[in-house]
């Protein structure tokens, strides 16, 4: 398996009250091992998995939140978030998880992971991914 | 064309299973290479051969055990999925230190890796869920 594709996990549910959002990250964690070319997308109520300040202490629920701040060590750098899911929910991106990365092509730069854009430019990620993972 | 499917849902409940193994049988039937199904979240549940339901129903474990048989199909439950719902195979059982197996005939249990394999290796990843 050299070949190298583009892969798209797509995240559109809420990080609680179903399992799908965890199950997920599983995935890409996993995934990183493959060396492709990865990219997440957050979008509709995705776009709560990575808001900061997560307590699920009442509902019982593990937050698992902080592994995505582990993404960047994986090399999965490449995250998007849609400025409308953002827009619909009155979220902006001083509230989501400060994700970050380090760049070794240019000294391990700590750079900023996450880009919030439009559904227009959203759409043109997903038609340039090989394959979009689902969730 | 070479495909992959994932599906998401459990039988009945949903109707994912169900347009995933219409699918999965019309694309096979016209020519087409299935490389993997890859059965995720509650999908695990489609590979309990325990499931009875009605006999006026459909039963929709037993056609893709037949389905596998037909044409060889890879039909894999994720492992981490499956251990969460009690789905097992004879060595899952044993590892895990349980009394009994379930898995239906033409299923594996393997690791997540095989649905990025899946992704890789095949034209299409189709997936099935909400």
């Amino acid at each position: 398996m050299s070949q190298t594709k583009k892969l798209l996990y797509v995240n559109r549910k809420a990080p609680y009250g179903t399992i799908y959002a965890l199950e997920s990250l599983e995935v890409v964690l996993i995934g990183a091992a493959f060396e492709q070319d990865v990219s997440l997308a957050f979008l509709d109520d995705g776009v709560y998995q990575i808001t900061k300040g997560q307590d699920t202490q009442e509902v019982g629920m593990k937050n698992f939140s902080p592994t995505y701040k582990a993404l960047g060590d994986y090399d999965v750098h490449k995250i998007y978030v849609e400025q409308e899911s953002l827009d619909a929910r009155g979220l902006t991106l001083d509230d989501l998880l400060p994700l970050t990365w380090e760049d070794e092509d240019n000294d391990w730069a700590e750079k900023d992971s996450i880009k919030v854009i439009s559904a227009v430019e959203m759409a043109k990620i997903m038609n340039q991914s090989d394959v979009v993972f689902s969730f | 064309m070479k495909f992959s499917v994932m599906i998401s849902e459990g039988p009945y409940t949903h109707q994912a299973s169900d347009t995933a193994y219409n699918f999965t049988r019309a694309a096979l039937e016209s020519g087409h290479e299935c490389f993997r199904v890859f059965f995720y979240h509650d999908g695990v549940n489609n590979g309990t051969r325990l499931a009875t339901p009605p006999q006026d129903d459909r039963n929709v474990v037993n056609r893709w055990s037949e389905l596998a048989k037909e044409y060889k199909l890879d039909l894999v439950l994720c492992v981490a999925a499956a251990q969460r719902r009690g789905i097992a195979d004879a060595d899952e059982a044993k590892r895990n230190g349980k009394d009994a197996d379930n898995i239906a005939a033409g299923f594996r249990i393997s690791g997540l890796g095989q649905l990025i394999e899946a992704g890789i290796q095949s034209e299409r990843l189709i997936t099935f869920g909400d």
